[in-house]
């Protein structure tokens, strides 16, 4: 195994812009690498070898040229398949896009190209980012480097799976519900939810349009700040994108203090039932950290985040079953019973029964439900309402400090196949990580441990508010720090089943 | 008492335009029964005083300037369809028999 594999983001975009190595030979040693591993995680979907060579050629020929390289200029970057992408195939994971190649790319995708970041190739996800555990992909299960019989958690778990087994230091990801912060808690890697609007959604392929957020992820902090920065800012393309600068998230990650910071340690997500053991250690542990590292730190309640879990599954099935009424199999993707005998709206009907799989088709039916006439006021209203309450007990709260702490998940990685019929078991894995998407603030998971139960990661949650996304980069780096400081290096030496 | 029956679930598929089979609404109907009577505890807190929230953040109106922009040609926007006919979608017959 090449020991590029083993640099960080930062040293790698180092090293090519110093041309210490070319940016074909960081990429060809974690092509060698996604060859070695992905028999056995099953991280992507499609592997773009030759692409992303031609890419890397193309960093090395601007710098021959006397260019000046950006920070990540000729590092490898797996992009999650919800992303379009005009030079590779674009599926959500689903069986009714099996094929897609979309006539553009997402912006998100432009300014990784832009960057300089070489897309290896597009990585595997739950049907349309719903789920938490990859198991809903149509194609197959991803499995987790600590331990294959474990998920990767999910929605992006593709993404946290390849980077947490060495194959790409950095990994795109969406988070409409946790689907960054809790695949990279369970895989023990660096995941960040964006505030909402910092990050475009267009060529985002669609499931909650008022929740979902690109963000990235890597195995370090300061590698997720500089990739967060690549592809983050304001869209004219993306109508609810934030006009203002980026929050300055790589200078907090250098900068790696908390003396003097206010922590709120949120009460009802350390005193519910369903927390495993070794979590909440890790979890207590981490917060004893941050005190002796000169944080102040508070007990805050936050009474409505009760209702954050019913909310969101009355919110995000009802956007979804709008946003995917546009797979009715005329313009593109599957078409089924098309036999000249039967209607467009028989053939639609077909169409999405064969090409949904069972998840996407309980969130439309339960999204269809919520919306309906008679239903309305008593369910999405009344969730539409628990929003407010959410942004209020933020609003609340940061009033009284400059970051909130929770664990990411109440549990480690779970077992392949434990939730995957058990739909609202599978969804409790998002209990800590929703409030942020109904506020629409910013959060991050970064590694706090092992819990001693089952030697699985742990995450801890940072929660600032919105816009304040370079809090959650500051207090994460300064964990990080006094973590690797304890550990003698990173909790993630080396994907420990590979 | 179940918060939602079978007949209703099927009522929900035909409306979500999903053609599921007997087992599937079978199965359907259990689950999404367990999901509604749990996810209904919202409006133990909706109170009237509380004004919904449709979006994270405030939001008026977004505009851009009115300026001709490239588009996607014939050819691209048609590349991936189904079925194609003279230049065009084409699509199975969108009226009933009755019609």
């Amino acid at each position: 195994m090449s020991e590029l594999i083993r640099k960080t983001a930062a040293e790698l975009g180092r090293m090519v812009a110093s041309g210490e190595v070319s940016a074909v030979e960081v990429t060809q040693a974690h092509l060698d690498r996604i060859a070695e591993v992905e028999p056995k995680i099953d991280a992507f979907l499609h592997v773009a070898a030759e692409a992303a060579l031609e890419q890397a050629r193309a960093v090395d020929e601007r710098r021959a040229k006397g260019e000046r390289l950006g920070p990540l200029a000729g590092v490898p970057v797996a992009h999650k398949d919800i992303f379009t992408t005009v030079d590779m195939p674009t599926t959500a994971a689903s069986k009714i896009l099996e094929g897609w190649r979309p006539p553009y790319d997402a912006t998100v995708t432009r300014r990784l190209r832009e960057a300089g970041l070489v897309i290896v190739g597009k990585t595997n996800l739950d049907e349309f980012a719903m789920g938490s555990s990859t198991e809903n992909s149509a194609y197959k299960p991803t499995r987790n480097p600590w331990d294959l019989t474990r998920v990767p958690g999910g929605s992006s778990g593709g993404s946290a799976a390849a980077v947490a087994a060495y194959a790409v230091p950095l990994a795109t990801g969406t988070d409409t519900g946790g689907s960054i912060r809790q695949p990279a808690a369970v895989t023990g890697i660096v995941g960040t939810k964006p505030t909402y609007g910092g990050s475009s959604r267009y060529g985002l392929i669609a499931f909650a349009s008022s929740l979902d957020t690109p963000g990235p992820f890597a195995r370090n902090v300061l590698d997720a700040a500089l990739l967060h920065e690549a592809f983050s800012g304001h869209d004219p393309l993306d109508s609810t994108s934030i006009n203002a600068p980026v929050p300055p998230v790589v200078e907090a990650a250098r900068q790696a203090d908390v003396s003097g910071m206010r922590v709120g340690v949120i009460k009802e997500f350390v005193e519910g039932e369903g927390y495993q053991r070794g979590v909440l250690r890790r979890f207590t542990e981490a917060v004893e950290l941050l005190e002796s590292l000169g944080a102040k730190t508070i007990e805050i309640s936050c009474p409505s985040f009760a209702y954050a879990l019913p909310a969101y599954y009355l919110i995000a099935p009802s956007e979804c079953s709008s946003n995917l009424a546009r797979f009715d199999a005329m313009r593109y993707g599957l078409r089924v019973g098309d036999d000249g005998t039967r209607s467009a709206e028989e053939v639609m009907a077909l169409t999405r029964a064969a090409g949904f799989g069972p998840e996407v088709k309980r969130r439309i039916m339960l999204g269809t439900y919520a919306l309906s006439s008679g239903y309305y006021d008593a369910y999405y209203g009344s969730a539409q309402k628990v929003r407010t309450l959410i942004a209020r007990d933020f609003e609340a709260a940061f009033q009284q400090v400059d970051v909130l702490v929770s664990p990411t998940t109440p549990t480690t990685a779970f077992k392949l196949g434990e939730r995957v019929d058990d739909p609202m078991a599978m969804y409790l894995a998002d209990l800590c990580t929703i409030p942020s998407n109904l506020a629409g603030n910013a959060a991050i998971s970064v590694p706090c441990g092992l819990a001693e139960e089952d030697n699985l990661p742990v995450g801890l949650q940072i929660i600032a508010p919105v816009l304040g996304d370079d809090r959650c980069y500051r207090v994460g780096a300064a964990v990080e720090k006094a973590l690797e400081d304890r550990w003698g290096g990173p909790l993630l030496k080396e994907a420990p089943s590979l | 008492m179940s918060a939602i029956t079978r007949d209703e679930v099927a009522h929900l598929a035909r409306l979500s335009r999903l053609a599921l089979t007997d087992e599937e609404l079978d199965h359907f109907a259990g689950q999404l029964d367990q999901i509604i009577a749990a996810v209904a505890r919202v409006a133990e807190v909706a109170t009237d005083d509380i004004p919904p929230s449709s979006h994270a953040l405030p939001l008026t109106n977004v505009f851009r300037p009115d300026e001709v922009r490239p588009g996607l040609t014939p050819q691209q926007a048609l590349d991936q369809a189904p079925a194609v006919e003279d230049d065009r979608f084409r699509v199975p017959r969108i009226l009933g028999e009755e019609a």
